[in-house]
């Protein structure tokens, strides 16, 4: 047994010892213990080191409000976490914990040396300190604060483990199982309705576990939880107990985060570590009880200084006795009755100082029956003791002077400010709250959601009043879902109502501006800080947290945001209403980003979509490239090729006899019924009325703005159908689109739009001999110039499978897309493959199409427009219909700034010395001009991996379609580039290689 | 996450489903052509963005795939109300009447 547990105490198995390590050294706990109650059993208080100063600190609460005693823990590889809090981390055999912020040793940490220099330190320092000289920021300061900045220390292996998601519906959701949310629960059980009751704790029954004492309806405390528990049970109300409550989302939906494996020395298979729940709620009663408040006062951060509320949740929920001979600090009644616990098991109280000048007779005759000296009137002004508190100074006051102090040795220091009632969720529901001047604290008053707040949450105080209040308020809510309920007694003996007042900074007689008092905790942030803030012309509260971070650390002010708001009040000589709360935001406590991530990682991530052929490309070697979410072929190299190799290979073989590449991915868009053409011709701006079936057309799409959108070749497969193709990334979006235009704008139009994106294989054979090489597999049909003349469609048999042959071309060779329904493609793709060996086919990927489509001149939406080009900017006027009376983007066409002579236009640039221009490299008209140059233009594709000797790229250039011949700089890091204008088609301009 | 009310499927169903769409009530004018410059400025781009109810469009992207309308509040998201695309604007005191 480790020297300060009670034997027969709390509420965990002495029988069942657990061994973990704290900074390697080995502890022995037992069952029930998290590492805080744990380590504090053999008189650890020690646990960590503050971020900014470095003090040491030690658990200053038991519960997810702790801010100091931050450890990071393990198990094997990848399994690290960061700035868990030891109050709530349950240990298990073999559990490696350490603690942060310390450097060599939590003992002995050499940045404690910011502590001595802490007025350099204080309030807005990052904003002092780092303002000048300009030349240090590189060098010095960033450094410096990236150093000093983060929280514990990044895992830097993948998370091996799982974490799933799931949804849940219920009628009511009850939020804290302590003794109003049971109650609640107790009311809405057995009525045929599902009630689900969640608690963060592994355990239910909130504060009745701290309270053994109580009787409730003549039982004791915990038999009659055990029993009002599997009642609850059997009344079939889902029992949730490791999942913390983390946002109230719109329309009753909270988000909970259940805990499933961090408490388990052996991982269960197939069991995820966590699982976030979302669950839907037609009502939700908010039961979450209220945290208690430190006192402010200097050195009130030494380990051994700590909730009084936490210490007796310590000595009776886990059987461990803080000291053997504390000392309380408190204006508020509950720290008396954590005073006489301790007293009762065995410590020897130093004294109750208590800041009021009057506290209730009963209490001052419990604490004489005990013999424990009381110090009414008192205030606190001094801690003693390097690693652990051993002495404290308090002083007399008299009105607002401040007597002489007087040491009193003790080893530990119970503190308590009063209660704050828990109101972050119901601020996530964008809840109304009000201040209550005689409590000093923000209470709930309206929310937009169907949701009730009920006990200490709403600034109820005492076991009795709790019980009622949750069986009151779940009847508000049965009524809202239609039932009705008895009304529920509850008698509770040995009760621990109680009052206070509240306090800001606890008056001293020394120099307030040298007092270390803390509000925050983790931020060590002071009181001090605090004024400073106000003094340098913070107004807002808002402003005073970011200014000092107040508030800001991984708590969420849970315990300083009041403390703070007091203060800061004071300093502004307002109320506190009129300074404001921060606002709370979800998570209610810090959350894994697993949890939030859930399934949607590694290849879960985003789909990945592949076509029929990727697998043949995947098995010849080819390198992939993302193109929106598909994954596409980007070249095939061949053994000892980098991709300029292969790409110069695979260029230069298609034009000289045959390419073969993957086109599948292709937006294809089936456009049909009777005003299918009356469609198109609106939406595209080349004409589209008068083309006859069989017959292909370019079509350009541009938004009601006239600028380009997106483009694509379109086939009038029949009468009253089209077949639209797109880009690969624009094929969502162009649906999207026209299906608004259809639907909202042109009703009466009779088109139907079908996506057959993922419908067709679609091959395109590119080359000199690619009508040679298909022309075999194509059933009683010539592909002759007369036959089958460029941007024709046919509906043939190719190869035995029926298909959609287009003749187009996207390289300025002869070229085919063969379209067949896509499980036939991959069977397709090898017959024409086998077939064209003699032909030396090559596969080509998505670089050789970009370098062949560039000789051309053929644009890429997206690489050579960026949403603010026109068809006349990209040198594309001839795709417009000119005696259209209508299309999307006309009317855009003819504004003011659109037919801007001095528009960024396409053009073609050739470097003079022959080197290969970088995409994105800004262009300018005089390189001599001073800095910065004004920039005209930018390279939008640059190549020179193809077949017409030279390097060649597009650009947009102001009024560039008029300077063709002239010369223009690229400026770059080390040299200026000067380049040739010139038009963008720089190979056939007569187009002779299309022809068969 | 919002529940949204389908008026074509006529289900309330999560916001996943959903995409937005921009402001409600824009016709495109019948004959672009005829349209001022100011005038086609304000087609394109001047909108209400206002703070309260707010008339928009919303699509049952992942369902029927139809444009709808709402009224949203743009302060507390809380949708009064979805109608068919074509439908009248309701009127928007008799709404928020409602509310109370």
């Amino acid at each position: 047994m480790s020297k300060f547990r009670l034997r027969g105490k709390g509420r965990v198995d002495a029988s069942q010892p657990v061994v973990f390590t704290f900074d390697g050294k080995p502890y022995t706990g037992v069952k029930g213990d998290t590492v805080a109650s744990a380590l504090l059993s053999h008189g650890v208080h020690l646990m960590g080191r503050s971020f900014k100063y470095h003090r040491p600190r030690g658990a200053i609460a038991a519960g997810s409000e702790e801010p100091n005693a931050l450890i990071g823990t393990r198990r094997g590889p990848g399994r690290f976490e960061p700035n868990t809090r030891a109050t709530v981390q349950e240990i298990w055999n073999g559990l490696d914990a350490s603690s942060q912020n310390k450097f060599p040793s939590l003992k002995f940490d050499v940045g404690a040396v910011n502590d001595a220099a802490y007025m350099l330190f204080s309030a807005g320092f990052y904003y002092k300190t780092f303002m000048w000289p300009r030349s240090f920021w590189d060098k010095v300061y960033e450094p410096f604060i990236r150093a000093a900045a983060g929280l514990g220390v990044s895992p830097t292996e993948e998370d091996p483990d799982t974490y799933a998601s799931r949804n849940l519906h219920c009628d009511l959701l009850i939020v804290g199982a302590g003794p109003t949310g049971i109650a609640a629960a107790r009311e809405a059980a057995g009525k045929g309705l599902s009630v689900v009751l969640v608690d963060e704790n592994p355990e239910m029954g909130g504060t009745l576990l701290s309270e053994p004492q109580a009787h409730i309806n003549g039982k004791a405390a915990w038999d009659w939880l055990a029993d009002e528990l599997a009642a609850l049970k059997e009344a079939g109300v889902k029992l949730m107990t490791r999942t913390t409550a983390i946002g109230y989302y719109h329309q009753n939906l909270i988000g909970m985060v259940e805990k499933l494996t961090d408490h388990l020395a052996e991982l269960p298979a197939d069991t995820p570590r966590e699982r976030m729940w979302r669950v839907r709620a037609k009502q939700v009663l908010l039961a979450q009880g209220a945290l208690e408040k430190p006192l402010v006062f200097h050195g009130n951060d030494r380990p051994g200084v700590m909730l009084a509320g936490s210490a007796q949740t310590y000595l009776n929920r886990y059987g461990v006795k803080v000291g053997d001979s504390p000392m309380v600090i408190t204006s508020h009644d509950s720290a008396w009755y954590a005073a006489f616990d301790l007293h009762d098991a065995g410590a020897r109280v130093q004294a109750i100082v208590d800041t009021r000048a009057s506290v209730r007779e009963n209490l001052q005759a419990e604490a004489r029956n005990r013999g424990i000296p009381v110090k009414l009137n008192h205030t606190v002004t001094a801690t003693g003791g390097r690693l652990r508190v051993n002495n404290v100074r308090i002083n007399p006051m008299d009105g607002s002077r401040v007597g002489h102090g007087q040491w009193i040795k003790c080893d530990c220091l119970l503190m308590s400010g009063g209660w704050t009632p828990s109101l972050h969720l119901f601020s996530h529901t964008k809840g109304k709250l009000t201040w209550d001047d005689d409590m000093t604290t923000f209470l709930p008053d309206q929310t937009p959601e169907d949701c009730v707040i009920a006990g200490a949450s709403r600034g109820l105080w005492g076991l009795e009043a709790a019980l009622e209040d949750g069986s009151a308020k779940a009847r508000e809510v049965l009524a809202a879902l239609g039932t009705e309920a008895e009304i529920s007694e509850y008698t509770v003996a040995n009760d621990r109502p109680g009052t206070g007042v509240t306090m800001r900074e606890l008056p001293t007689d020394r120099s307030a501006g040298k007092a270390k008092a803390f509000v925050d905790y983790q931020n060590d942030v002071t009181a001090k800080d605090l004024r400073l803030a106000v003094r340098e012309g913070m107004r807002s509260i808002e402003h005073v947290k970011r200014y000092t971070t107040n508030g800001m650390a991984t708590d969420q002010g849970k315990m300083s945001n009041i403390n703070g708001l007091n203060i800061a009040a004071d300093a502004l000589g307002k109320r506190q209403p009129e300074v404001g709360l921060t606002t709370f935001r979800p998570p209610y406590t810090p959350t894994t980003f697993g949890a939030f991530a859930g399934y949607h990682r590694g290849d879960h991530f985003e789909v990945t979509r592949k076509t029929q052929i990727d697998s043949w490309a995947e098995a010849r070697g080819a390198v992939f490239e993302p193109v929106g979410q598909w994954r596409r072929a980007r070249y095939f190299p061949q053994a000892g090729e980098d991709m300029d190799a292969a790409v110069t290979r695979e260029c230069a073989a298609t034009r000289k006899s045959v390419g073969i590449f993957d086109a599948s991915t292709l937006g294809k868009i089936e456009v049909v019924g009777p005003d299918a053409a009356e469609f198109v011709n609106r939406m595209y701006t080349n004409p589209f009325l008068k083309l006859a079936p069989g017959k292909c057309r370019y079509g350009l799409l541009l938004g009601d703005d006239g600028f380009i959108r997106d483009d694509g070749v379109i086939a009038r497969v029949g009468e009253d159908r089209f077949h639209v193709t797109t880009t690969t990334g624009g094929a969502a979006r162009v649906l999207t689109m026209m299906e608004d235009y259809l639907q909202t704008e042109w009703p009466d139009l009779n088109v139907w739009l079908t996506s057959t994106t993922e419908q067709y294989s679609t091959i395109a054979l590119n080359g000199p001999n690619a009508a040679k090489l298909l022309q075999p597999f194509v059933k009683d049909f010539a592909l002759t110039e007369e036959n089958f003349p460029h941007m024709s469609c046919v509906d043939v048999e190719v190869a035995g499978y029926p298909a959609r042959l287009w003749r187009v071309s996207f390289t300025g060779e002869i070229g085919f897309e063969i379209n067949v329904a896509a499980p036939h493609g991959r069977d397709l793709w090898e017959k024409l493959w086998e077939a064209g060996q003699p032909y030396d086919i090559t596969p080509y990927g998505t670089e050789t199409m970009h370098v062949l489509r560039a000789e051309k001149g053929y644009i890429i939406v997206g690489q050579d427009t960026d949403g603010t080009v026109t068809p006349h900017d990209a040198g594309m006027s001839w795709a417009v219909g000119k005696k259209k009376a209508d299309f999307v983007g006309m009317r855009g066409l003819a504004r003011p700034d659109l037919t801007d002579p001095n528009r960024k236009q396409l053009v073609g640039l050739i470097s003079e010395d022959k080197s290969k221009l970088e995409e994105g490299a800004q262009i300018v008209f005089d390189p001599k001009q001073p800095i910065p140059m004004t920039m005209r233009g930018h390279v939008t594709s640059s190549y020179d991996q193809g077949t017409t000797g030279q390097p060649i790229a597009l650009a947009l250039v102001e009024g560039g379609h008029a300077k063709m011949g002239e010369t223009v700089y690229i400026p770059m890091e080390d040299r200026t580039i000067a380049a040739k204008i010139t038009g963008t088609v720089f190979l056939d301009p007569e187009n002779t290689r299309l022809k068969i | 996450m919002l529940l949204i009310h389908c008026p074509y499927c006529d289900e309330t169903l999560p916001e996943l489903e959903f995409t937005y769409a921009g402001e409600a009530h824009i016709d495109r004018p019948e004959n672009p052509s005829e349209q001022s410059d100011a005038e086609w400025e304000s087609f394109l781009f001047l909108r209400e963005n206002v703070k309260g109810p707010h008339f928009e469009r919303w699509r049952h992207f992942h369902g029927c795939g139809r444009y709808f309308n709402a009224v949203r509040n743009t302060i507390t998201d809380k949708f009064y109300i979805t109608y068919k695309a074509g439908e009248a604007r309701p009127d928007l005191s008799a709404l928020l009447e409602d509310e109370k």
